[in-house]
């Protein structure tokens, strides 16, 4: 593990931050936003991590990314909820229907 | 009986008690609903009868105390009277000059002066003090002072008498008050018909005993101030009641006409009390000490202490006429450094009066005239005498009791009473202008009263006649003269008044002699008590006989003094040939007026058919009074009446011979009085004579037809029945001058003031303008152009809002990304300089880590 470097796990954490806002600017489908939600979270969490471990942050970074996954768990909570009544309301989780508030 | 401190406590009695009724019969009377009622008369006549009881009893007291020294027989007449008068003052002087000696001894004096059982009071002086004091501003002390000297007393007795006779008179005179609906048949409505007003008796009564309570004041006065304050009180009484029908037009003016006309005098009078406050810097009339007694009396009192050496307290103050006149009454005539003629100012013991420099205290002999003019000017408008004179005539439109108080008792006799009191600060100037005055108004009054028609008028004109007797007889030295005729022309011209309000009242309001006529066999007591007065104010005596009325005794007494006078000053021959003349025409009006009324044949026979006879309660007052027009004067100048005022007559009086360099006249003395008494009492017996016979001759017996005299002198007639032009002249001189600057100020005010008003009114709303505009365009164009604005941002941002999520995911990475780019192209430096430092840090930190986290 001592090749690996600070660059590297930046690299991983901003390659899922790239794959989840792909994934939220593309997927149609509510749960598959969601799932790009959490991969955002995830790639933040991987720079906390990382910065934790190579800089003079200590475990602050590591507690800021259990707070996040904290945070993230609440959030996916709350989102499957408004996924479910979106669901019921109009009968499918395309939220490109969901535009009734748009100016 | 009773001490002599008792004799203010009497007076105060007398004077507070109308006051008293005044309040419970104007505040009862508001709050009564029954008009019917008769008890505010009974009160007010209750008040001032018991105030007549009190002043009698105060009198009698005096009397006593003065062992009625005024009243002793002397063999040689007034003029040893005078000179034992000024002794008694000298002993008092030197009681005071001892006692200053003695001033620790005060206190004791006091203890004893206050015991009555072991003093023995003699009243050699005034007695003067002070009941309250009102206030105190550095020296100027305002208080509630009495001065009382037997002058005082005989005022008192005689006002209070005479109040309640015409307030026993008026109750039976305003009965026609006591209605719930009172009709004035003089007061036209819109519609037609008369004046329905609730009856207002009560309110009559009220402002009768105001104004005894404001004359009585006025009498008992110590100091100038206390004065001024009861002559305007006196003043606005008289102006209540002359407008008491105040829905009358001719009322409300005439009141008006008396009140302005008094204020014109009053302007003088408060003149003269500033200089003389100026220069004296007392307001009061004579030295009191208010720690000798209770009340504070001291000059008057001579207190006999029981030991040797404690003597009675010393005088604290000088009054004004200590002040200007020695006890021989003379001024003290100097020369100050710029040879301007000065007066002395004198203490009690005749020695200079210093000032706090030890300078002698002076008043420049102008400033002293003037000051005696100003006063006498207030004596102008109250007493009406010429050229402020036309008022009175017009107050007739008062009720007619108003007129006989007015006309004797109080308002006008308080300017002759005033002018009396203040005798010993008048220079010979004043004195001079005084008698002047009263020359040309008894002369001018008694001209008009020849052609008046109207009996209250003739009997209005005659008194103003009469009232310039007075100051005649005051300014030519008969000081006692004038005061004799006010008391007994009080007596007989009440009596006269309330005859003439008796014809009126029986006539139903018919003033006008021409309709009159035969009357003395409807009203034969009205007639007979009238005659009394008549024969009393026309001065007729039986030649060689004790028998005459009591206007003779005072006239005679007022022309022999002028006679003396003109003897001592033949350029003044006027003053004594005027006042004769006057006497005949007085003499030949009042006849014409008792002819015309009571004699002779029922001229309207409408109004001799409804005239009776007055009710019991009308009439018992006319007969007391007949009985003392006829007889108050008893004995003459030998009798108590005239030995009862002359007793406070001021010292010097009669004898005073021209101080040198300042006075032209002379007054003439006792003497010179006496030795033409007898003459001048014959000339105006002749003149009286020949104009009751004149009368008789025209009136009576029908020799000259009046009608035919009035056509041969139009022109005369016309000039004095309009009353010798003065209401015209005044009308020229003052009303239209007035009329004419009020025009010119109504038109100021209409095209400057107006016009500057409209022109800012104008320039207010074209500014409002203006500024509407301004707030219009600006100040609500900045806001909706902010509204707008913002609503065009908000809209143009509407386009952003698609509701599409990964638009929105779009809008978020993209705008990051040209944030970061931003952040990188504006700080290059910042992230170029600080970073690699960092990355060194990071990486040399990156070593030990393992390290601490392996252990």
């Amino acid at each position: 593990m001592a090749g690996v470097d600070l660059t590297a796990y930046l690299l991983v954490g901003a390659v899922l931050f790239v794959c989840g806002i792909v994934c939220m600017a593309t997927k149609r489908n509510g749960i598959g936003v969601l799932m790009g939600v959490e991969l955002v979270l995830n790639g933040a969490n991987v720079n906390f991590v990382a910065f934790s471990r190579y800089t003079s942050l200590g475990l602050d970074g590591q507690m800021m990314s259990l707070f996040v996954i904290v945070l993230a768990a609440a959030e996916a909570a709350i989102a499957l909820a408004i996924a479910l009544n979106f669901y019921n309301n109009h009968q499918t989780i395309d939220v490109d229907r969901g535009s009734e508030l748009q100016g | 009986m009773f001490s002599p401190t008792a004799i203010p406590k009497f007076l105060a009695v007398a004077w507070l008690l109308p006051l008293l009724g005044f309040a419970v019969e104007i505040f009862a009377g508001r709050w009564q609903r029954d008009r019917k009622d008769r008890t505010a008369a009974g009160l007010a006549v209750a008040c001032i009868a018991t105030g007549f009881v009190c002043s009698a009893l105060a009198l009698f007291t005096w009397g006593i105390h003065t062992g009625w020294a005024a009243l002793a027989p002397s063999a040689h007449g007034e003029g040893h009277h005078g000179e034992s008068h000024s002794a008694a003052h000298d002993a008092g002087h030197d009681e005071h000059a001892k006692a200053d000696d003695h001033g620790h001894d005060a206190e004791h004096a006091k203890a004893e002066s206050n015991d009555e059982a072991h003093a023995d009071h003699a009243i050699t002086g005034p007695l003067t003090g002070t009941f309250y004091t009102l206030a105190r501003f550095g020296s100027l002390q305002l208080s509630i002072d009495f001065y009382i000297d037997s002058l005082t007393l005989v005022m008192f007795t005689m006002v209070t008498f005479i109040a309640t006779c015409i307030h026993l008179f008026a109750t039976g005179y305003m009965s026609e008050e006591l209605t719930d609906d009172y009709v004035d048949h003089q007061v036209h409505t819109r519609n037609g018909g008369h004046f329905h007003r609730p009856g207002r008796f009560y309110r009559f009564f009220a402002f009768l005993s105001l104004f005894c309570f404001s004359m009585l004041g006025l009498v008992i006065a110590g100091n100038i101030f206390m004065v001024f304050v009861f002559w305007e009180l006196v003043g606005v009484c008289s102006y209540f009641l002359i407008g008491f029908y105040v829905e009358r037009k001719s009322a409300s003016t005439a009141a008006n006409k008396a009140f302005i006309m008094n204020r014109v005098g009053d302007f003088g009078f408060l003149i003269g009390l500033m200089v003389l406050w100026t220069y004296f810097g007392t307001f009061s009339f004579g030295a009191y000490n208010p720690e000798a007694t209770g009340y504070g009396i001291a000059s008057g009192l001579k207190v006999e202490a029981p030991h040797e050496g404690e003597e009675a307290a010393p005088t604290v103050a000088t009054g004004l006429f200590g002040m200007a006149r020695g006890s021989d009454g003379q001024l003290r005539i100097d020369q100050d450094v710029d040879g301007v003629a000065t007066v002395v100012m004198t203490q009690a013991d005749d020695t200079d009066l210093l000032d706090a420099e030890g300078n002698h205290r002076m008043i420049p002999y102008v400033l002293l005239t003037i000051a005696g003019l100003g006063i006498f000017a207030g004596c102008i408008g109250k007493s009406a005498q010429f050229p402020l004179q036309t008022w009175l005539p017009d107050a007739m439109e008062g009720p007619t009791p108003v007129s006989a108080l007015v006309h004797s008792a109080t308002m006008v006799a308080a300017g002759v009473y005033l002018a009396a009191r203040f005798y010993p600060m008048f220079t010979h100037e004043v004195l001079l202008t005084i008698a002047y005055i009263g020359c040309i108004t008894a002369f001018v009054a008694a001209t008009i009263a020849i052609v008046a028609t109207d009996i209250k008028k003739v009997l209005a004109y005659s008194t103003i006649s009469q009232l310039g007797y007075m100051m005649l007889g005051i300014g030519v030295g008969g000081w006692g003269a004038g005061l004799f005729h006010l008391i007994t022309h009080a007596f007989f011209k009440s009596l006269m008044f309330l005859a003439s309000g008796s014809v009126i009242y029986g006539c139903h309001h018919e003033q006008e002699m021409p309709k009159m006529g035969g009357l003395w066999r409807k009203m034969p007591i009205t007639a007979f008590t009238m005659l009394a007065g008549v024969i009393a104010i026309a001065g007729l005596a039986i030649p060689g006989t004790p028998i005459a009325f009591s206007g003779f005794h005072s006239k005679d007494a007022i022309v022999a003094n002028a006679l003396a006078f003109t003897y001592a000053n033949p350029s003044h021959f006027l003053l004594f040939v005027v006042p004769l003349v006057t006497a005949g025409i007085t003499a030949f009006y009042m006849f014409r007026l008792w002819f015309y009324t009571f004699a002779g044949k029922p001229r309207d026979h409408h109004v001799y058919d409804h005239c009776h006879e007055s009710p019991r309660v009308m009439t018992t007052p006319l007969i007391v009074l007949a009985v003392l027009a006829a007889g108050c004067a008893i004995g003459g100048e030998e009798g108590p009446l005239y030995k009862l005022i002359t007793f406070s007559q001021p010292a010097g009086v009669d004898a005073m011979d021209p101080p040198p360099a300042v006075a032209q006249t002379t007054l003439p003395g006792h003497e010179a009085v006496h030795a033409v008494h007898s003459q001048a009492g014959m000339y105006a017996l002749i003149a009286a004579f020949l104009g009751t016979g004149i009368a008789w001759l025209v009136y009576g017996k029908g020799v000259l037809d009046p009608a035919d005299v009035k056509r041969q002198l139009s022109s005369l007639h016309t000039f004095l029945s309009e009353k010798w032009q003065f209401d015209t002249l005044y009308d020229v001189m003052f009303v239209r001058p007035v009329h004419v600057v009020s025009s010119w100020c109504t038109a100021f005010d209409r095209v400057v003031i107006d016009g500057f008003l409209h022109f800012l009114s104008r320039l207010t709303i074209k500014v409002a303008h203006v500024d509407r505009r301004f707030d219009e365009g600006v100040v609500d164009g900045f806001v909706n152009l902010m509204a707008d604005s913002t609503y065009s941002v908000g809209r143009s941002f509407r386009v952003l809002q698609t509701g599409k999520l990964r638009q929105y995911v779009m809008f978020i990475a993209v705008s990051v990304v040209f944030l970061f780019v931003l952040v990188f192209a504006f700080f290059p430096r910042g992230s170029s300089t600080s970073a690699p430092e960092a990355d060194v840090k990071v990486s040399s930190r990156v070593v030990p880590r393992p390290e601490v986290n392996r252990d």
